[in-house]
C-alpha cells in the first residue's frame, strides 16, 4: 500500500520582487511511496529535491496536485490538523536544528512534549530511544558538546520521539565525514527495519542511496525525469543525469582522457563489457575469448554491489590476430552489452 | 589624623543632611527603573516578537501588521525621551493618571522603554537559526508553541544581552523624569545639588547611578553566561 502519494504536485514560488520570474520548484511531479521502504531521491542543487521533501510534511503546500499520506489528503487540510499529521511524519536535517537552548534528552522530549504526553511517558520514550541510537549516557550533555554524527543521531531519535510511520531525511549526511557518514546510514537502516518505519532520503551523493535506497528517484529541474529500483538504476542509468550520477561512485565506459592514458599503455583492442547477475557470467564471456587464442587484459572499471545484487563494467585489452580479435569481439556482443572502443589508430569509432 | 576626617566630614556634611532624602530617592529610581524594565520590557517584548513573527517568511507573515507596528515603532523611538515625556502628559490624564509626578513618569517610562527594547527584541530574535524553528513546526508544534517553547529560549541568552543594554537606557530616563517632578536620584540631583551650587550632593547621586547601573551590568552578563554555557 502507498503509504505517500504524490499526484501531480507542483510547487511555485513567487517572485521576490516586482520584476522577477516564480521559480517552478517542483513541477507535475507524481510518486508513490510503498509503506516500508527507503527512497532515495537526488539531484543537483536546485532541483528541487527540498521543496518536494517538504511538501510531505506541507512544510511547503503543493500549489497544485494532489498530496496523500497515509490515506489522507492533506493539500487542503487546515493548520491545526497538519501539526496532528505532522507528529505522524519525522524530520532530520543536515544542519541537524537541534536546540542549543535543551539538553539532549530536552531535545528528544519536545514531540512529546508539544503533544502533550505526560512527564513519565517523556521519560521512558526518551531513554528507550536514546538506547535505540546509542546515546544514553549523553542525556544531559547539550548539543554544543556533541560531535556531528552523535548530533545527527540526537536528531533522528527526536524525529523518531512521536512515533512516526515515515521519516525524511533531508541531505542528514551531507555534514558528515566518510566514517561517520555509515553509522548514520546504517541507524536509519535500522530504523526502516526494525521500527518499520518509511524512509525518503534525499542527496546529492550516490554513496548514500547506494548504501540504502531500495529506490532512487532522480530530479532535475524541478520533475523526476528517471526512477527504479537501486540496482535498474546504478547497473543501467538512461537519463543523461542518471549516468552523471552514477559515474561519480561507477566506472563505467572509460572517459575520453581515461581512454588518452588507457591507450598509452594498452596498444591492442579496448573493449568495455557490462556485466549484470542475471545476465550472461563472466565465465561464459571469458571462455569464448580464450577458446579464440585471444590475449586479455583487464584494465579498467570493476564489479559493484548494490543491496546483494551484483554488476559491473570491464574494460578488456584483447591482443592477438587482428581477424581473430574482430570476431571474438561479435560473438561476444551476443553475450553482454559492449562498447568497442577500437585500438589506437584509427580503430573502431564507439 | 582627625583633622582629615573632620574635614571629610564638612565636605560631605550636604549629603549626610540629605540622607533619607537619598535613600527615599534611591528607592524611587529602583522603582522607576524597574517598572520601565519589567513592565515596559513585557511590552517590548510582545512589540518586537510581533515585529518578528509577521515579517514576510516569518512565522506568521502579515504584511499589514507588520507595517502598522513598523510604522508605530518608527515613529515613537526617534523621539528625544524629554520631549517623548512631556508629550504623553495629555495620554497620561486620559487614562486617569496626573500628568506630572512619579504616576505619569511611570507611564513615559514604560512608553519609551516598550518601543526601544521592542526593536531589540526583534533584532536577537532574527540571529535565531531558522532551521530549528522549521525543526519545531516539522514536529507538528503549532506557531504559538514555536514562539513560546522554542524562538524565546532559543533567543534568551542575546534577550537578556539586550535587556541589560536597554537597562542603562531606562535609568537614563528615570533620571530624566526628575524633570518633571518625578522624584529619584535624578530629581535629587537637580534641585538639591545643582540649584543649590552642592556639587557634591550632585556627584553623589552621579556615583549612586553609576552603581545601579553597573551591578545591573553585571547581574546581566552573569545571567546571559549561565544561560549561554559560556
Ligand atoms: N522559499 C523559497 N522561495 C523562493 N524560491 C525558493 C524557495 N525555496 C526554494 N526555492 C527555489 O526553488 C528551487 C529548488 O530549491 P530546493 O531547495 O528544493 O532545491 P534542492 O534540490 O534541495 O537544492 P540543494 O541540493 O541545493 O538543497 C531553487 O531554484 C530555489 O532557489
Ligand atoms: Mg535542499
Amino acid at each position: 500500500m502507498a503509504i505517500i502519494e504524490l499526484e501531480n504536485v507542483s510547487v511555485t514560488f513567487p517572485p521576490r520582487n516586482r520584476r522577477g520570474e516564480p521559480v517552478n520548484a517542483v513541477q507535475d511531479v507524481s510518486l508513490s511511496v510503498k509503506a516500508g521502504e527507503i527512497v532515495g531521491i537526488v539531484g543537483y542543487s536546485g532541483a528541487g529535491k527540498s521543496t518536494l521533501l517538504r511538501v510531505v510534511n506541507a512544510l511547503e503546500r503543493a500549489t497544485e496536485g494532489r498530496v496523500v499520506v497515509d490515506g489522507v489528503d492533506i493539500t487542503r487540510l487546515r493548520e491545526r490538523d497538519l501539526n496532528e499529521v505532522r507528529r505522524t511524519i519525522g524530520m532530520i536535517f543536515q544542519q541537524f536544528n537541534l536546540f542549543t537552548s535543551r539538553t539532549v534528552y530536552g531535545n528528544v522530549a519536545y514531540p512529546l512534549e508539544v503533544a502533550g504526553r505526560s512527564k513519565t511517558e517523556q521519560r521512558e520514550r526518551v531513554s528507550e530511544l536514546l538506547r535505540f541510537v546509542g546515546l544514553f549516557d549523553k542525556a544531559l550533555a547539550y548539543p554544543e558538546q556533541l560531535s556531528g554524527g552523535q548530533k545527527q543521531r540526537v536528531g533522528i531519535a527526536r524525529a523518531l520521539a512521536a512515533g512516526p510511520s515515515i521519516l525524511l531525511a533531508d541531505e542528514a549526511t551531507s555534514a558528515l565525514d566518510p566514517e561517520t557518514t555509515v553509522e548514520v546510514l546504517d541507524l536509519l537502516k535500522r530504523v526502516n527495519t526494525e521500527l518499520g518505519v518509511t524512509v525518503l532520503v534525499i542527496t546529492h551523493e550516490m554513496e548514500v542511496v547506494k548504501t540504502i535506497a531500495d529506490r532512487i528517484v532522480v530530479m532535475e529541474e524541478g520533475g523526476i525525469v528517471e526512477s527504479g529500483s537501486a540496482f535498474e538504476i546504478f547497473s543501467a542509468p538512461r537519463h543523461a543525469a542518471t549516468r552523471r550520477f552514477v559515474r561519480t561512485i561507477v566506472d563505467d565506459v572509460p572517459q575520453e582522457h581515461e581512454l588518452e592514458q588507457l591507450r598509452r599503455r594498452h596498444p591492442g583492442r579496448l573493449v568495455t563489457l557490462s556485466f549484470k547477475e542475471d545476465a550472461a557470467t563472466q565465465s561464459q564471456v571469458f571462455a569464448e575469448i580464450v577458446r579464440a587464442g585471444i590475449e586479455l587484459e583487464l584494465v579498467y572499471g570493476g564489479l559493484e554491489d548494490v543491496r546483494g545484487r551484483s554488476f559491473g563494467h570491464l574494460t578488456l585489452e584483447l591482443r592477438g590476430d587482428t581477424a581473430a580479435v574482430d570476431a571474438v569481439v561479435a560473438r561476444v556482443g551476443e553475450l553482454v552489452p559492449l562498447t568497442d572502443l577500437g585500438t589506437g589508430e584509427g580503430g573502431v569509432a564507439r | 589624623m582627625s583633622a582629615i576626617l573632620d574635614g571629610l566630614r564638612d565636605f560631605f556634611q550636604p549629603v549626610i543632611d540629605l540622607q533619607s532624602e537619598f535613600v527615599s530617592a534611591f528607592g524611587e529610581t529602583l522603582f522607576l527603573a524597574g517598572s520601565g524594565l519589567v513592565v515596559g520590557g513585557f511590552l517590548g517584548l510582545v512589540i518586537g516578537t510581533a515585529l518578528y513573527v509577521t515579517r514576510a517568511g516569518g512565522i506568521a507573515p502579515n504584511a499589514f501588521a507588520s507595517f502598522v507596528l513598523n510604522v508605530l515603532v518608527n515613529f515613537f523611538r526617534p523621539i528625544p525621551f524629554i520631549l517623548l515625556a512631556v508629550a504623553l502628559q495629555p495620554f497620561s490624564r486620559a487614562i486617569g493618571v496626573d500628568g506630572i509626578g512619579t504616576g505619569h513618569a511611570v507611564v513615559a517610562i514604560i512608553f519609551g522603554s516598550a518601543f526601544g527594547i521592542g526593536r531589540i527584541v526583534e533584532q536577537n530574535l532574527v540571529s535565531v537559526d531558522p532551521g530549528v524553528l522549521e525543526a519545531a513546526r516539522a514536529m507538528g508544534a503549532s506557531r504559538w508553541q514555536v514562539i513560546r517553547t522554542v524562538l524565546l529560549p532559543e533567543a534568551l541568552g542575546p534577550l537578556i544581552l539586550g535587556f541589560t543594554f536597554a537597562m542603562v537606557a531606562i535609568v537614563d530616563m528615570t533620571a530624566v523624569v526628575g524633570t518633571i517632578g518625578a522624584g529619584g536620584l535624578g530629581q535629587l540631583a537637580l534641585t538639591e545639588g545643582y540649584r543649590q551650587y552642592e556639587s557634591v550632593v550632585t556627584w553623589t547621586a552621579v556615583v549612586i547611578v553609576i552603581l545601579i547601573v553597573q551591578a545591573g551590568q553585571f547581574a546581566g552578563n552573569a545571567l546571559a553566561r549561565k544561560v549561554l554555557r559560556r
